[in-house]
């Protein structure tokens, strides 16, 4: 055992500790040191992190958009306490791993103090232990199965319950269907969503006469659209995700003779782009519950709308809930900041995800507030029946709706799992 | 029960357009072609530009997606597949870097966006076209009510499945075609000029995938990677079947496409699925050269 530094040694440590002090300093720290820029410079660097490329780029590219035009509008406005934000936008290509990385170097490498995007819960997946790990902060779009509770997500989309609650006491109540079928693409969330209905349709006295899934992405519609004309059943609750499977089934269902007034499609799933995308006159007729369509009548909403257009500069550009949810996003995320820098603090993710508790913001599609607990959003639950020309008209407002990520395991309001001190899993 | 067995048809009617071109280009040429997906995606996209520009209706995009896609399938042989006759993993490599190419070309709106010039119809996201009216509704046999636009998909695979057979074992190209199948040497020795025949036999079977990319287009929405899919299936039909038999083929879909469709009515759609692989798996297993091979000599 001899402690002769050797050259070799010699050289190996000295190359380690040159790295440390000087290449890579951010890696090895963790508080909020690392947010220096953040705090005292000119321009606030934020993340956009969406797919620009592969299958999932129709979609995601809205959404990126989205979060462009807010950040837009809020510069234009003198930004946030008057400081510039600025947009380091990236591309995920519609990989999970891809979002991993391209996460990985918004947090360390860009030093963002907020990214916002994902589209799909395995994109969500991807990057959460990034944000968990370096105590970053991530604003996630999309209406999503719940049963997640993350101090470093924020949660921008609705939950089960705010798509349930309202939807299946009116099929029941209003359209007076008794005779429910279930029909899911095969993963976790249809069949979380399916749960919840069944106990919603247990208290509102009808039945479920069915509870069928099809692999995800499947465009082989005939044997399930067959199983739902001959199984008596007098609706049809569809949890069916992909644009691709959503599109294929309400085509089948036309081709093969059912019409919606019969047999009324309700779905969770379809926005204005599934719509649009297959076709309008396969879904006229269909309804979709969501807190957010285009067809929103508040003057907000019809400025949106038109804002969005100009954006785009494309005339028929559509608004839909998760790019909705993508853009009232940064405004909560502003406001949030704008108290942080107010009351005198650094400005670092942790800082504002404290100050997002009980944010409220007007968004377009009407008043959206941060849960103080589980880090989700109130909203107004709507119901929106398809016409011929691809919009919705509004057929149902509900009451704002707390959101219950814990709803499919038995959250209420009075009981919640999931609190700003974590998830008490003794609950579930 | 008559309804599932003619959803079975028609499911298994796509599985035969797509099978038979795999069935003379794998089991005759010896080529593995992992394009014939993106052959299949580009009839669908002839049927959305024509009905976009043209105001062709399915019935008219049917030829047209025939000759585009046997005229893309033309052009992959000669440049590529025919310098990799006799190495079967090579084609498979070659053909399936043709699939990522021709994909991602379609999602850049044919690749011209790079010369700044823009499609209208040929973007990047879904596409969607409509079923002639006639085809619309449905028609009823012993009381059940069977969809016209499947009895007509079941009608074309019929008709071009007539045809393939006709070629294959009535005209001269046929007879050329099954020599080179049986030894290809022999056959050029003999006078058989190979190159060609490989090239138009090649280019027939893209034609019909493409047809079945019109017919697909009705049921579904048009996107860049909906063959990939399908070429899979393609490849389970061929092998069930016995590679150079196209009556195996026919037989091959026919059961396919039933099991799938009558074991999802009957229990669930995921089940029925995995039950056609372990069904093909057991079929490989006892007779490794498909249930139609030709007696070895």
């Amino acid at each position: 055992m001899s402690t002769k530094l050797t050259r070799r040694k010699f050289l190996g440590t000295s190359a380690l500790a040159g790295v440390a002090a000087t290449g890579l300093p951010h890696i090895w720290l963790k508080d909020e040191s690392l947010y220096a820029n953040a705090a005292t410079g000119s321009e606030i660097d934020v993340g956009v992190l969406s797919s620009l490329t592969g299958p999932l780029e129709v979609p995601e590219r809205s959404l990126s958009d989205a979060v462009r035009m807010a950040i837009q509008e809020i510069n234009a406005n003198g930004g946030v306490a008057g400081r510039m934000i600025n947009a380091i936008v990236e591309d995920a290509a519609s990989d999970p791993k891809t979002f991993n990385e391209k996460a990985g170097k918004l947090v360390i490498r860009d030093r963002t103090i907020t990214t916002f995007g994902g589209y799909t819960t395995a994109s969500r997946l991807a990057v959460r232990p990034i944000y968990e790990k370096r105590k970053n902060l991530f604003f996630f779009p999309t209406f999503y199965e719940g049963s997640e509770c993350s101090s470093n997500i924020v949660y921008t989309g609705a939950v089960p319950n705010q798509q349930l609650y309202n939807l299946v006491p009116w099929m029941v109540n209003t359209l007076g269907k008794k005779k429910i079928f279930i029909v899911g693409s095969n993963y976790a969330f249809p069949k979380g969503m399916a749960q919840v209905a069944k106990t919603l349709l247990e208290e509102n006295d009808a039945e479920w006469v069915a509870d069928e899934y099809l692999e995800l992405g499947e465009t082989e519609w005939g044997a399930m659209v067959n199983k739902i004309k001959n199984s008596g059943c007098d609706a049809v609750l569809s949890n069916v995700v992909s644009g691709p499977s959503i599109a294929a089934f309400y085509r089948e269902f036309k081709n093969q003779g059912i019409t919606q007034t019969e047999i009324p499609i309700c779905a969770t799933v379809a926005t204005e782009i599934e719509i649009s995308s297959m076709g309008n006159e396969f879904a006229a007729g269909s309804y979709s519950s969501l807190p957010y369509f285009q067809a929103i009548t508040r003057p907000e909403n019809k400025k949106f709308v038109a804002d969005w257009k100009e954006f785009n500069n494309d005339e028929n550009a559509v608004t839909h809930d998760p790019q909705h949810s993508s853009y009232f996003g940064v405004y909560l995320w502003k406001q949030a900041s704008e108290k942080v820098l107010n009351a005198g603090e650094k400005l670092t993710p942790m800082a504002i995800h404290e100050a997002l508790r009980d944010i409220e913001f007007d968004a377009p599609g009407g008043l959206v507030k941060t849960h103080a607990e589980n880090m989700h959003t109130y909203f107004t639950p709507r119901i929106a029946q398809w016409g011929a020309d691809g919009q919705g008209i509004i057929v149902d407002e509900g009451e704002t709706l707390a959101p219950l990520p814990y709803a499919i395991s038995g959250e209420a309001e009075g009981n919640l799992y999931c609190t700003a001190s974590g998830l008490d899993s003794s609950k579930l | 029960m008559i309804e599932s067995v003619f959803l079975g048809l028609s499911v298994a009617s796509i599985l035969l357009l797509i099978a038979l071109g795999l069935a003379i280009t794998y089991g005759a040429m010896g080529i593995i072609n992992m394009a014939h997906g993106e052959l299949l995606m580009i009839g669908a996209y002839c049927a959305v530009l024509t009905r976009i520009h043209l105001g062709f209706d399915m019935f008219m995009a049917l030829p047209v997606a025939f000759v585009m896609a046997g005229a893309t399938g033309a052009l992959i042989e000669v440049f590529i597949v025919r310098r990799l006759y006799n190495r079967l993993l090579d084609t498979l490599l070659a053909t399936w870097g043709v699939a990522i190419v021709l994909q991602q070309a379609i999602r850049l709106e044919f690749g011209l966006v790079f010369f700044g010039i823009h499609i209208p119809g040929l973007g990047s996201g879904l596409q969607n076209t409509g079923i002639p009216q006639v085809l619309q509704g449905s028609w009823q046999v012993a009381g059940t009510n069977l969809p016209i636009f499947r009895t007509f998909v079941i009608g074309i695979a019929l008709i071009m499945f007539a045809v393939t057979w006709w070629i294959y074992y009535r005209t001269s190209l046929g007879t050329q075609l099954r020599a080179i199948a049986r030894n290809a040497k022999m056959a050029a020795a003999c006078g058989v000029n190979v190159k060609r025949i490989n090239t138009i036999a090649f280019s027939y079977g893209a034609g019909l995938a493409g047809m079945a990319g019109v017919l697909l287009s009705g049921f579904e929405s048009v996107k860049p990677d909906m063959g990939s899919s399908f070429v899979i299936n393609g490849f389970l039909v061929v092998v069930t079947g016995g590679v150079s038999s196209l009556f195996g083929t026919l037989f091959a879909s026919g059961l396919l496409g039933e099991a799938r469709a009558v074991l999802a009515i009957i229990y669930n759609d995921v089940l029925a699925q995995a039950a056609v692989f372990a069904g093909v798996i057991l079929i490989i297993l006892v007779r490794p050269s498909g249930l139609f091979s030709p007696k070895q000599r």
